[in-house]
């Protein structure tokens, strides 16, 4: 199988590769495009973008969303801003160089050709949603206004306040919508993807329940795209929006596509810690205010025992009884290391017993040092609407006492597996966006994740999809009273009926919390041989309590949400395996995914290139077998791979 | 904290709805509105669990559903009549972003769905806002492809102009406006998207056309007419402002005249 494998990474220099593959794609006249039909799964930055465009080319193409309207895709919440190597600041800013620091970024584990094309086409976004009517920031003479983010020497990054990834979104949207309005894109809101259809071998249709009536309904096409976004909710709480799933990419995966990098999931140091049991979600809080902020945990303990019974306020504690870890770890970027190298130092002092809240995961970020340097109108000039949105959620004044703060899942960076293309292991389906593998490796840099997402919709996607469709456009319609559909519907309506039928003891949000304590406990921040193997074990035995003990409530021909959170909490008990298999096999420490076993004397990362420089995809072998491995060489050519540091 | 909650239940669109009480104990101050919703619902599907209690007549209509999922205040999709306010009782801010403590202990809390003609109920708290697409499907776009288009500082905005435009962006779509309008009219809606291009020169070439457009659509899916009582404003959660609202007037005017 591994014949599989096949990256089709074009021959020839870096900065050519693109433009020379463009011109060896096949493309399909107009006439045949209106021939030809293509299913979409979601609507965020990528699944929009990859509508609208084929739309307007012609194509008839169908898009589904699991929410009321395609606008809530959680893409909507993004913050910070969009990176695009514009070089407008004149600061040496160049495709070469956004390119670059993605894959350094990345810690070495994503592909160079991808990654360049994406630094490559990062232009052509700005100017498209310009077009489009996105508010982005404006300088006083004008022109766009461009900020810095971690990871970058450059200033780069393209904002819209504390709202890019609305604003963005919102412009993808209206571009669906024209093509709605024009008849050659049909929107379904309010449908899931329940299973692909394969023909020979190809994706060629869905199965998909209508949330609203309960129906299950077969919608049939000449290929099929998949946008559905990450897998973060395995965790139970992440930043991820209370329905943002992994069960398409899932059901792709059991039907042949591979898997990549699954234990690849990035966890952001600054969010609003968890509050207690009854917490649903977590709150990101940008990665901007560590520019200011200054984090700390007490040095002694009996300070700490005082704080979580409130007899004393932080500020109560004097500077001296104060431990600055990051800067007392990392002299040299001190509170700015990157995101998961202060997670990490997060968790340490608070297994040690020094977290400052009540639960014990939590520390401080703390702007009184510079309140007292630049004033507090300053500091609200600067963060105010996060300010605000903190004071909201904690009812503590982040002016006068310091803020509270504790890793959570926030981005995978793994996914299903793609080539040069993005199409999967099976022909005609395609993976964009934040489900498929491609671009951030190991780690993935702020403002690079709309920047891939409409990357791949507008300016790829639709270029690559047509190499495909140009060997279709003889085939007929699908039909969709085929046999695999109609064995793929029976199959979806026996496991609805199955889960119906249960009638247990626990709740659905129970048994998902239950992975969710598994999930970070071993397969988090920290992992190691022991605690994997365990994990495994543990989410094997609650696999079978969910099939045996879960109780589903309501009717499967109705408005079901119960329902809807069981069918996804069956796929994360099996995604969440998957991950801690990928980690237990990846024998070495890079990006976000920390094997204790392989770091540092002072507890850094320790990347072992000689034996996993290679994108781990995983191939599907039946229910309850052992997946299977399949190695693709990461090769790089142009870089000079080297080791990160941030101490000196 | 404990609290009463007056909820209404609704099987379909069909059906017609009714309020039940419950009861709630224990509820974190920190908890948000949607997190003690969630606490209910697993209270009420034990509830069904037990075929004892339900023999004995308990009368459990199951978990009550509503619209959520970000749950930072941004995708728009919670939508609660909370103790007769779009959003409940805190101030620009979503259901969502609402904390209990906002509320005092043992306090009653009546929760509805947004009513309004223009927004059907599907089931209990959930209602169908799909019309709000549709108006945007009218016209609430500028007419350019992928592709072929000018470089980004081809096309200068002043920084006021940007400013004012997001604005009017910041509208998440959630439907409180109408919900809250007596009148049941989507003109906050309507104007914060047509306002919001219109100060743009990219928006600005189809901006009487986009207006005229996007208000026949929202007349003719059964929204009312705005009577300028600024209901819509106070209740925001984005803070976007009547001001947009005579941008529309302004561009829809102008349709008008060239009519």
């Amino acid at each position: 199988m591994a014949e599989k494998l096949i990256s089709k990474i074009p021959e020839g220099p870096l900065s050519e590769k693109w433009t020379k593959h463009k011109a060896q794609l096949k493309v399909v006249n107009p006439g045949n495009k209106r021939k030809l039909e293509i299913i979409v799964i979601g609507t965020g930055l990528g699944g929009a973008s990859a509508a609208a465009s084929p739309g307007e080319l012609g194509y008839n193409v169908r898009v589904f969303c699991i929410s009321d309207s395609p606008r809530r895709a959680h893409s909507i919440a993004a913050q910070g801003g969009i990176n695009a190597a514009k070089n407008y600041q004149n600061d040496n800013d160049s495709v070469y160089r956004l390119f670059y620091e993605t894959i350094k970024g990345g810690d070495y584990r994503s592909r160079e050709a991808n990654v360049y094309r994406l630094a490559e086409v990062s232009g052509n976004i700005i100017d498209q949603c310009v077009a489009q009517g996105v508010p982005f920031a404006r300088e006083y003479g004008g022109l766009l206004a461009n900020r810095s983010f971690g990871g970058a020497q450059v200033s780069r990054t393209f904002y819209a306040r504390g709202q890019t990834g609305q604003q963005l979104l919102l412009g993808a949207y209206a571009a669906l919508n024209r093509q709605i309005a024009e008849g050659t894109v049909k929107s379904y809101p309010r449908h899931e993807m329940l299973d692909i259809v394969l023909i020979n071998g190809e994706a060629k249709g869905i199965i998909a329940r209508n949330l609203v009536t309960g129906e299950i309904e077969r919608f049939g096409a000449h290929a099929v795209v998949l946008a559905s976004g990450g897998y973060g909710n395995t965790y139970f709480l992440s930043t991820n929006a209370m329905n943002s799933n992994g069960s398409a990419a899932w059901q792709c995966y059991k039907k042949g596509a591979f898997f990549a990098n699954p234990c690849f999931a990035q966890i952001h140091p600054t969010c609003i810690p968890v509050h207690g049991d009854q917490q649903s979600k977590l709150t990101l809080m940008s990665e901007s205010l560590r520019n200011d902020g200054r984090i700390w945990v007490p040095k002694k303990k009996e300070d700490v025992m005082k704080l979580r019974r409130h007899e004393i306020k932080p500020t109560d504690i004097p500077e001296e009884d104060r431990d600055y870890y990051l800067e007392r770890r990392y002299p040299a970027f001190g509170n700015l290391v990157p995101r998961d190298v202060a997670s990490r130092a997060a968790k340490e002092r608070c297994d040690a017993g020094f977290g400052v809240n009540e639960t014990g995961l939590a520390v401080f970020l703390d702007f009184s040092s510079a309140i007292a340097r630049l004033g507090e109108d300053k500091i609200r000039e600067r963060y105010g609407n996060l300010f605000q949105m903190y004071e909201k959620i904690t009812a503590t004044n982040p002016y006068k006492e310091p803020m509270m703060i504790y890793p959570a899942i926030h981005y995978t960076m793994g996914g299903l597996w793609v080539d040069y293309n993005l199409q999967t292991t099976i022909p005609g389906l395609y993976a964009i966006g934040e489900a498929n593998f491609s671009d951030h490796g190991g780690n993935r840099l702020g403002a690079s994740a709309l920047m891939q997402g409409l990357a791949d919709g507008y300016f790829i996607l639709p270029y690559t999809i047509g190499d495909y469709l140009a060997t279709q456009f003889k085939n007929p319609k699908t039909d969709v009273n085929a046999p695999e559909f109609e064995a793929a519907e029976k199959a979806v309506r026996e496991k609805i009926s199955r889960l119906m039928s249960i009638k247990g003891k626990h709740t659905v949000d129970e048994l998902h919390k239950k992975l969710g304590h598994i999930m970070w406990e071993y397969v988090g921040m920290a992992r190691n041989e022991e605690g994997l193997k365990k994990a495994i074990g543990l989410i094997q035995d609650l696999r079978k309590e969910f099939w045996s003990d879960v109780y589903v409530a309501g009717n499967t021909d109705t408005f079901n949400q119960e329902l809807e959170k069981a069918l996804r909490l069956s796929d994360f008990l099996e995604i969440g395996e998957l991950m801690a298999r990928d980690a237990l096999n990846r024998k070495e420490s890079c990006g976000g995914h920390f094997r204790e076993e392989m770091q540092t004397e002072d507890g850094e990362t320790k990347r072992d290139d000689k034996n996993f420089m290679y994108v781990a995809a995983w191939e599907y072998k039946g229910a309850d077998k052992e997946p299977e491995l399949h190695k693709e060489p990461l090769e790089y050519e142009n870089i000079k791979i080297a080791t990160r540091n941030y101490k000196d | 904290m404990d609290f009463k909650l007056k909820v209404w239940r609704q099987k379909n669109a069909k059906a017609k709805g009714h309020f039940e009480e419950y009861e709630v104990k224990n509820i974190s101050p920190d908890s948000s509105f949607l997190e003690m919703l969630d606490i209910l619902n697993e209270q009420l599907i034990h509830e069904g669990m037990d075929p004892v209690a339900v023999e004995k007549g308990c009368q459990s209509s199951g978990p009550v559903s509503f619209d959520h999922d970000c749950r930072e205040g941004i995708c728009g999709a919670c939508s609660l009549y909370i103790n007769g306010r779009a959003h409940g009782p805190d101030d620009e801010v979503t259901t969502c972003q609402l904390h209990m403590r906002k509320f005092k202990d043992g306090e009653t809390i009546t929760i509805e769905p947004w009513r309004s003609k223009g927004f059907p109920v599907i089931k209990d708290l959930v209602v169908d806002r799909q019309a709000f697409d549709k108006i945007l499907q009218a016209g609430g776009f500028v007419s350019v492809g992928t592709g072929g288009v000018p470089d980004g500082n081809a096309i200068l905005i002043s920084h006021e102009t940007a400013e004012e435009s997001m604005d009017g962006a910041a509208c998440i779509g959630c439907g409180a406006c109408v919900a809250t309008c007596k009148n049941g009219s989507a003109m906050l809606f309507v104007a914060a998207r047509v306002s919001s291009l219109a100060l743009l020169p990219q928006g600005k070439i189809e901006a009487a056309k986009r207006a005229k457009a996007m208000v026949a659509k929202m007349d003719e899916l059964g929204f009312g007419s705005c009577t300028n009582t600024r209901a819509c404003e106070m209740e925001c959660p984005k803070h976007v402002t009547v001001s947009h609202i005579a941008r529309l007037n302004r561009e829809f005017l102008s349709a008008k005249f060239k009519d």
